[in-house]
């Protein structure tokens, strides 16, 4: 089990009598990207402050880093960085200061830190502005002074909440696009949002959420495959003949169904794209268009929770 | 509720981890703070009056014994009708409750809390952290303060002070940190309290004017509700006076007069059972030893400190059990 940084078995937090997570199982391996997924008041936000001790659990355990968040708090905090959800640095202060400041906690000599917060500044693409009070930092700029506090942290496992919410998409993709930095860097990140489409592509494995559960775990494909129900979807856009009939007789198709004038959505047992086009062009036809359908979560959720309503 | 930290399971590492960093950061924004410049120009513009009144009284004085440097603080000059020690009795605390009312929860309102408690530091090295940086702050504000009055009783007198008003001064000076770390506490409990640094701002001021304004009348008040139809021996009258004496010391502000007394006006013998108003006149005789003074306060030392003990504790529970989320 040397790969699993995180560890969660019967993972539990009550207030009150509500049981705000009940009973998770989960495991993180390293170099991965894990997304807790699912709509506010799920459970993220109390999960991920579970798994830093810094609140308390009211059963079950976890284990990051082979240590106990209970127990041992300071040596999970040492390995493991955090970026809250909606992260504040002080206003007053440059980037650099806060930076700096967080280094002083983490006992870096200063020489080493210097340099630290230089590299993990420029890896953000915040190195001009360094030196400016973070009182004029945007939104984005804030969550990717949040990451840069990461990664001068050399942090083993990066724990990110929220990290896309209130951020317009060309920001949301430049942050996506450190992310992934992280993980080429070796990082086992875990990250958080209600907003399912925005951060699926980043995901390796994610973990719906719903009221405290964890109701699906898988990759994106497992999940639509489960809940959707296996098969590559594609869209097939043509005209000329008789496409339908067509896309049925092509081998590994298994449904076709109509998605408006002139356009199919086909479902496969594997990647037919090449089959179709050709077959289409063969019979004259004119393709005008053939996309890949990528799975979406947010439709598997829906899926899926309609699905449980129905059974209930 | 189910939100606290765990205090029965045995944590491992240090809970000072960190206090270093969070201090120097903590005093590195006082030290630079408008508020401080503020509040300094504020003490100075409440002690110099009565501080430059006192000296003006003070260099007919040609004595050699009299304790001139001492009466500097003590004296109440008739123009100004308070002496320099009540001016500070009064403005300390609001000293420090400007210090202390928002220095958690603007953590929070600043969504800074989580991600500093997210580096491998204890909660209680945060708040212990921002308690010593305040009261430091508070002490050079006051050692300052303290070198100009000195400076200029040096410059106005044209006498050095004696040895032994030094030291008393100095006893002083401790008395005052312990009285503003009280009110430091207080404040900081405040902070962990209430979210909002308006509400916890409003509660400790509203306790220092409970303090000044309602609460001497309310312990007379108890006294006389308790008090029988008449006071028919001495014994009765001393258990009447001790319970005045003993509600009044809740406060403070009493302690730190009753300490004060006693450290700068040398001749004073006894703190009880009269009421603070009423000791001016009972001060009397020849002084007492340095050391005999501080054997006389050693009570209200050690209340000043004990109090800023208890309510830093409160603060610390209560921060113990706060959600960190903002
Ligand atoms: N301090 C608290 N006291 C009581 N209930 C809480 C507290 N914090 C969170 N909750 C409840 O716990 C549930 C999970 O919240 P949270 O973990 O913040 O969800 P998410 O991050 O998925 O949006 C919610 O129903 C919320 O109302
Ligand atoms: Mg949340």
């Amino acid at each position: 089990m040397a790969d699993t940084v995180i560890e969660a078995r019967g993972l539990t937090k009550i207030y009150g009598n509500h049981r705000a997570v009940d009973a998770i199982d989960f495991s993180i391996r390293r170099g991965e990207i894990f997304g807790l997924l699912g709509p506010n008041g799920a459970g993220k936000t109390t999960t991920i402050l579970m798994m830093l001790g810094l609140t308390e659990t009211s059963g079950g355990s976890v284990d990051v880093l082979g240590f106990d968040p209970v127990r041992q708090p300071l040596e999970v905090k040492r390995r493991v960085g955090y970026l809250p959800d909606a992260v504040g640095f002080y206003d007053h202060l440059t980037a650099r200061e806060n930076l700096r400041y967080t280094a002083r906690l983490l006992g870096l000599p200063r020489r080493e830190a210097e340099t630290r917060i230089a590299e993990a500044m420029e890896s953000v693409k915040l190195a001009d502005v360094l030196d400016r009070r973070v009182a004029t930092f945007s939104r984005g700029m804030r969550q990717r002074l949040g990451i840069a506090e990461i990664v001068m942290k050399k942090a083993e496992v990066a724990i990110l909440d929220e990290p896309t919410s209130g951020l317009d998409p060309h920001s949301t993709f430049e942050l996506l696009e450190m992310i992934r930095g992280l993980k080429r860097a070796g990082v086992a990140v875990l990250l958080s949002s209600h907003l399912l489409d925005r951060v699926q592509s980043v995901c390796d494995r994610v973990a719906l959420f719903s009221k405290g559960r964890i109701a699906l775990m898988g990759t994106v494909v497992e999940l639509a495959n489960q809940v959707l129900g296996a098969g590559h979807p594609i869209l097939v856009e043509a005209a000329g003949g008789d496409i339908a009939g067509i896309l049925r007789g092509i081998e590994g198709v298994r449904s076709v169904v109509p998605e408006g004038e002139g356009a199919w959505r086909v479902v496969a047992d594997r990647d037919v794209r090449a089959a179709v086009a050709h077959r289409i062009v063969t019979v004259g036809g004119a393709l005008t268009r053939l996309a890949d359908l990528q799975p979406s979560l947010e439709e598997v959720y829906t899926r899926y929770f309609e699905g449980a309503r129905r059974a209930a | 509720m189910g939100s606290r930290a765990p205090l029965a399971v045995r944590r491992q590492g240090s809970p000072f981890t960190g206090i270093g960093p969070v201090f120097m950061k903590e005093l590195a924004d006082h030290l630079s703070s408008v508020r401080m410049l503020v509040l300094t120009l504020f003490v100075i513009a409440f002690g110099a009056f009565p501080v430059a009144s006192s000296l003006q009284t003070l260099r007919t004085v040609v004595d050699p014994n009299s304790f001139l440097f001492l009466r500097i603080f003590t004296l109440e000059p008739e123009q100004v009708g308070i002496s320099f020690v009540a001016a500070l009795n009064f403005v300390i605390p609001l000293m420090a409750i400007g210090l202390g009312f928002d220095s958690v929860n603007s953590e929070f309102n600043r969504r800074t809390l989580s991600r500093v408690l997210s580096q491998p530091i204890y909660r209680d090295a945060l708040l212990l952290g921002k308690f010593l940086a305040g009261l430091a702050t508070f002490a050079v504000a006051l050692v300052a303060l303290w070198l100009m009055v000195f400076g200029a009783g040096l410059l106005l007198l044209g006498v050095p002070p004696r040895g032994v008003e030094v030291a008393r001064g100095l006893g002083f000076l401790v008395v005052a940190i312990a009285y503003g770390g009280v009110w430091l506490a207080i404040s900081m409990l405040f902070s962990v309290v209430f979210r909002s640094t308006a509400t916890s701002a409003l509660c400790a001021l509203g306790l220092w004017l409970f303090f000044f304004l309602l609460w001497p009348q309310l312990a007379s008040a108890i006294v006389s509700g308790v008090a029988p139809g008449e006071i028919r021996s001495l014994e009765d009258y001393a258990a009447l006076q001790d319970l005045a004496m003993g509600l009044m010391r809740l406060s403070p502000g009493t302690l730190f007069s009753e300490a004060v007394l006693g450290l700068l006006s040398p001749e004073t013998r006894t703190l009880g059972p009269m009421l603070p108003a009423q000791m001016r006149g009972a001060i009397m005789g020849a002084p007492l030893p340095f050391d005999q003074s501080l054997l006389l306060i050693w009570p209200q030392i050690t209340g000043l400190i004990a109090g800023m003990i208890v309510v830093f504790a409160a603060a610390y529970v209560v921060f113990q059990r706060e959600e960190v989320r903002a």
